[in-house]
């Protein structure tokens, strides 16, 4: 599928033509995508088809094979590691197990960045953690440990400290998944508070069509390789074809296979000779 | 057939971790000069490796000064020299005893939980968070520990000794009645401090503490991301550093002698 082309100046992320290879499968078939400043895109698409990936690529922790991954204008993959961390100072990240150091306490977690590339006072240190626990909540919780934290908790710290550095872009991988109903709404509601108050662009790897609706602005549908749909929550799932139908309707069968690839099921059982 | 292609194949894997490691190495000393902007982790990390793991290496060596004393004690008695017994007691601790049970017990206790830690960290996407935060894990999480591998096991190489010889005092002084100026006289003018000390206590030690941090951080470093991987990394860290740190110990002494 074909991306429309926005301006220039309104994107923040482009990606043409990215073909990777991983462990032998096409994980991409030249995919292409545009991501707006300061809208938040969700990428959805079944199991195994490599979202967590696509966000890889964008942080250059996995290069693809051919294309272009442009990001505020420089080509990650063709960054050198120097640039390469200074553009990761300007992403935030948010990992689905939200991989906060348990050696710290939540604090110390969302200072660790501001620790390690600035010389800032510990006075201006505190403030500007104190400030992101009390936007997620969390300023209570500044002297816990990640083991004593409830999921939603744990989901929100990750979010202050992907924030700390008021970064361009934040990208989140599953933030929905294990989420009470209550954790949800405020992940929810973070996501797209965050996202207008601090002027980010957002990019979310999800499954929950529910949620995304919520809160995305655009929705890129991603399989077998490509980008098989694209468009706004209301209007993505009318296009007709079959993708969207399965992936939105959840149909067992379709373009994503009930069965995973195997032979014969009678010659396997040892039919097909007897009967022969 | 089957049986010589498959120890072919564990002495290849066995040559091809010691490439790697070796080529770990070398990525470590290029990330040193960077990691020297995390002095407090350093530091914390000598802490953890070197001070906590005092207790147990001052209990041990008070033991094996103790064993050592009485051993000996009954075997120079038949030739009529229990005299030189703390003599013998400084030289086998300072030369052999000290450096390589102090690294055995350096493995077991720092080097398993350092490979533990750095692999749990990897299978929690600690290590990747960091990177993704433009903080090099090598520098902050791998070469912190490694220096303070380095640094510690000398330090607790002396500990050992001080205690080992302490244990052999009590064991041959007090208990079993040699003169006290006799055992610390005899032992002040047979041990050499450049050749008995400085060849066991620093050098050996030194080498040791190399080779131990390096087979842990690289083992937790490369550990698969899974329960089962960190667990076989963990034994492989204190299989691979006791074969090292016996070999390692008769080259050296072949060198050293």
């Amino acid at each position: 599928m074909s991306v429309a082309t926005m301006p220039e100046h309104q994107v923040l992320l482009r990606i043409r033509g990215l073909t990777t290879v991983l462990n032998g499968k096409k994980v991409f078939d030249s995919l292409d995508m545009d991501v707006a400043r300061g809208k938040i895109t969700a990428i959805m698409g079944p199991s195994g088809t490599g979202k967590t990936t696509l966000l890889k690529h964008i942080t250059g922790q996995v290069r693809g094979d051919a294309g272009e991954v442009c990001l505020d204008g420089q080509n990650v993959p063709a960054l050198d590691r120097k640039k390469l961390y200074t553009l990761r100072e300007r992403i935030g990240y948010m990992f689905q197990n939200s991989a906060l150091l348990t050696d710290f306490d939540v604090f110390e977690n969302v200072a660790f960045p501001l620790r390690r590339h600035t010389k800032l006072p510990e006075v201006l240190i505190r403030n500007i953690v104190l400030n992101k626990l009390q936007a997620v909540g969390l300023r209570g919780a500044a002297r816990l440990y990640p083991g004593e934290l409830s999921g939603g908790m744990v989901r929100r710290v990750a979010l202050a400290r992907a924030i700390v550095f008021d970064p361009m872009l934040i990208l989140y991988d599953e933030p929905f998944v294990g989420l009470d109903p209550i954790a949800l709404n405020q992940v929810l509601k973070l996501i797209r508070t965050l996202n207008h108050t601090l002027g980010l662009t957002s990019v979310l790897v999800a499954h929950e069509l529910e949620a995304v609706k919520q809160v995305a602005d655009q929705i890129f549908l991603v399989a077998n390789g490509k980008v098989v749909a694209a468009g706004d929550p209301q209007h993505i799932a009318d296009d007709g074809s079959p993708w969207t139908r399965q992936f939105f309707i959840g149909e067992m069968d379709g373009p994503v296979p009930f069965h995973y690839p195997a032979g014969d099921y009678a010659q396997a059982l040892g039919f097909s000779e007897q009967s022969a | 057939m089957s049986t010589s292609t498959g120890r072919y194949q564990i002495i290849s894997q066995w040559l091809i971790q010691i490439g790697e490691a070796g080529l770990f190495l070398l990525r470590i000393l290029a990330v040193i000069p960077r990691s020297l902007r995390y002095p407090r982790e350093m530091v914390r990390q000598v802490w953890f490796v070197g001070a906590m793991s005092l207790i147990i290496l001052m209990v041990c060596g008070l033991f094996v000064g103790m064993v050592l004393a009485l051993q000996l004690y009954h075997v120079l008695s038949i030739f009529g020299g229990a005299a030189v017994t703390g003599t013998v007691v400084a030289i086998s601790i300072y030369r052999e005893l000290g450096p390589v049970v102090t690294a055995l017990l350096f493995a077991g206790r720092a080097g398993t939980a350092i490979t533990a830690e750095i692999g749990l960290m990897r299978t929690t996407d600690q290590l990747a968070a960091m990177e993704l935060m433009a903080v090099d894990p090598l520098a902050y999480v791998v070469v912190p520990r490694f220096i303070a591998g380095l640094v510690a096991m000398p330090l607790l190489c002396g500990v050992f000794c001080a205690q080992g010889i302490l244990g052999g005092h009590l064991v041959a002084v007090s208990w079993l009645g040699i003169d006290n100026g006799s055992f610390w006289s005899n032992m002040t003018a047979t041990v050499d401090v450049w050749k008995d000390i400085m060849d066991g206590v620093v050098w050996k030690s030194l080498a040791f503490g190399l080779v131990v941090s390096l087979i842990a951080v690289f083992q937790g470093y490369t550990a698969p991301s899974t329960s089962e991987g960190v667990a076989y990394a963990t034994t492989r860290t204190v299989v691979a550093s006791s074969i090292a740190i016996l070999l390692l110990d008769f080259m050296l002494t072949i060198f050293l002698m």
